[in-house]
């Protein structure tokens, strides 16, 4: 059921909040085809539409790869574009992923995680999220459903942002974040639209005053150059994230930064993870904290543009660091945010131990005792300055 | 454009009928022929050419625009068979 609250608290699923989201943003065109467990985005989304409570197109497609490339037509035709999907439904998308990012359009994907086939899973990690990290999206991670909620219009104002103009991705925890009734605060319908403002497109297919041809071939000559607007475009997207976030922040109270830290500062070890399981390993903090070791967190949010500068800062002067992985990169070297923490570290004086656990694939519980023993594990490291494992599966 | 800095973003053309200055022809193996006498003129060439390579003069086929046909002959194969006034000739003969 589509909610039917305007303002203040509410209880609502990952799912139900992202779609009420996207009817406060009211975009233009809305191109998707449900999967497990995002379906209820567009499944509540599309009774919004059916209501009239949206003036969206929405496009009912035959597949993901259908859903994108309307998307990109959408956002050719200068509208503002939203979708929804999951797992092989972004793994069908692929193809199109780079064509968007490519011509630069500012498209929001909310992705709620699961696991990739095969074996056929429906449940959460990060495998399609991350395996589409180089594909040019902007990615935004979010550990509860009122982070979801507050970044899908941090993602539409950070996409349009006129020194970004790339699409976004924000990412929730499928079932974990998705499923699950919380709590939260809703932004008035008034306050979102003041927030995002309006699109306005720099050109439009529809305009045939101004005509103009996209998705033309570029040969040896110029494909470099736009590959490098691009890559400084991305550049430029965490600056414009801070801002983004900082004017959120000043406006609904609600603080975003490029990572969160949990009792980091004075920390001897760390856990770095990504979105739900970082509330777990806070618990397993308070609970190792109360018998007077220094642990912390630090959970990365804006994982595309990568923060590094920020990160090895953060992590600096620490003794030893874990990152925990919900994804394997399948390269006998450990997962993605293990190689891009670690390689961020690099040029630090005093560089911390690293290790890599692989955790919670296709759903597999991750709990308090788990990250305790990934912390006493680093207690070890960190007396003895000695890593005996790398990379290693936990949770098994 | 001279300078790259001016690359216009996601590579948008900001004009439109620019494939009309850009030469494709030169992929072409066979090469539509066109025979005049025999030419009633009803067009059905110019629908079907999907390249627009067909140049008309006062609603008339007047030839072939080779700077952008691709030789793909389906020109020649929808002229009506009682017509049948293009071939395609191999484009090195
Ligand atoms: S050969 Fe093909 S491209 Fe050339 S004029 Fe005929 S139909 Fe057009
Ligand atoms: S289809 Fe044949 S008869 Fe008709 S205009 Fe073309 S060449 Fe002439």
């Amino acid at each position: 059921m589509a909610i039917t609250a305007t303002k203040g608290q509410t209880g609502l699923t990952g799912n139900s909040a992202v779609a009420y989201a996207m009817k406060q943003i009211n975009p233009d065109v809305c191109a998707a085809y449900p999967i497990t467990p995002s379906t209820q985005v567009v499944e509540d989304f599309s009774s919004y539409v059916a209501d009239g409570a949206v003036t969206t197109e929405l496009v009912t497609v035959e597949s993901e790869h259908s859903a994108m490339s309307a998307c990109i037509g959408a956002a050719a035709a200068g509208a503002r574009v939203m979708t929804a999907t999951s797992s092989q439904g972004l793994a069908l998308m692929w193809e199109m992923l780079y064509i968007a990012s490519g011509m630069r359009l500012p498209i929001v994907l909310c992705n709620v995680n699961r696991a990739l086939s095969a074996p056929i899973n429906i449940h959460c990690d990060h495998s399609d999220s991350m395996g589409a990290r180089d594909s040019g999206w902007v990615q935004l991670y979010a550990e509860t459903v009122q982070e979801a909620y507050d970044n899908m219009f941090m993602a539409v104002r950070i996409a349009e942002h006129q020194k970004v103009l790339l699409p976004i991705m924000t990412c929730l925890d499928g079932f974990i974040t998705s499923h699950a009734i919380e709590n939260i605060s809703l932004l008035e319908d008034q306050e979102v639209r003041q927030f995002i403002g309006e699109y306005r497109p720099a050109t439009s297919l529809l305009d045939t005053d101004h005509p103009v041809t996209m998705g033309a071939m570029t040969l040896p000559e110029v494909y470099m150059e736009f590959k490098h607007q691009q890559s400084e475009a991305m550049k430029r997207a965490k600056d414009a994230a801070l801002e983004v976030m900082a004017d959120f922040g000043k406006r609904f109270g609600r603080e975003y930064g490029l990572f969160e830290t949990y009792r980091l500062e004075d920390a001897e070890t760390a856990i770095v993870i990504l979105n739900s399981a970082a509330g777990t390993t806070k618990v397993a903090i308070d609970e190792l904290r109360k018998q007077g070791k220094k642990v912390g967190l630090l959970r990365p949010r804006l994982f595309r543009p990568f923060p590094w500068r920020e990160m090895a800062d953060a992590l600096k002067g620490k003794k030893a660091v874990a990152v925990l992985d919900r994804a394997d990169s399948m390269n006998a070297f450990g997962g993605p945010v293990f190689n891009e923490v670690r390689s961020a570290l690099y040029d630090l004086d005093n560089r911390p131990k690293m290790i890599n656990r692989i955790y919670g694939l296709g759903g597999r519980d991750y709990k308090v005792k788990d990250a305790i023993s990934v912390f006493d594990e680093l207690a070890k490291i960190a007396e003895t300055g000695k890593i005996e494992t790398l990379v290693k599966y936990i949770t098994l | 454009m001279e300078h790259k800095k001016e690359y216009p973003l996601g590579g948008v053309i900001p004009k439109g009928g620019t494939a009309h200055d850009y030469s494709t022809g030169g992929w072409r193996k066979l090469r539509p022929v066109l025979d005049k006498s025999k030419c009633t003129n009803c067009l059905i060439c110019w629908v079907m050419c999907p390249d627009s390579a067909i140049i008309t003069e006062d609603g008339k086929m007047a030839g072939f625009d080779l700077d952008h046909c691709k030789g793909c002959g389906i020109c020649a194969v929808e002229c009506p068979d009682k017509v049948k006034a293009i071939k395609m000739e191999q484009e090195a003969e």
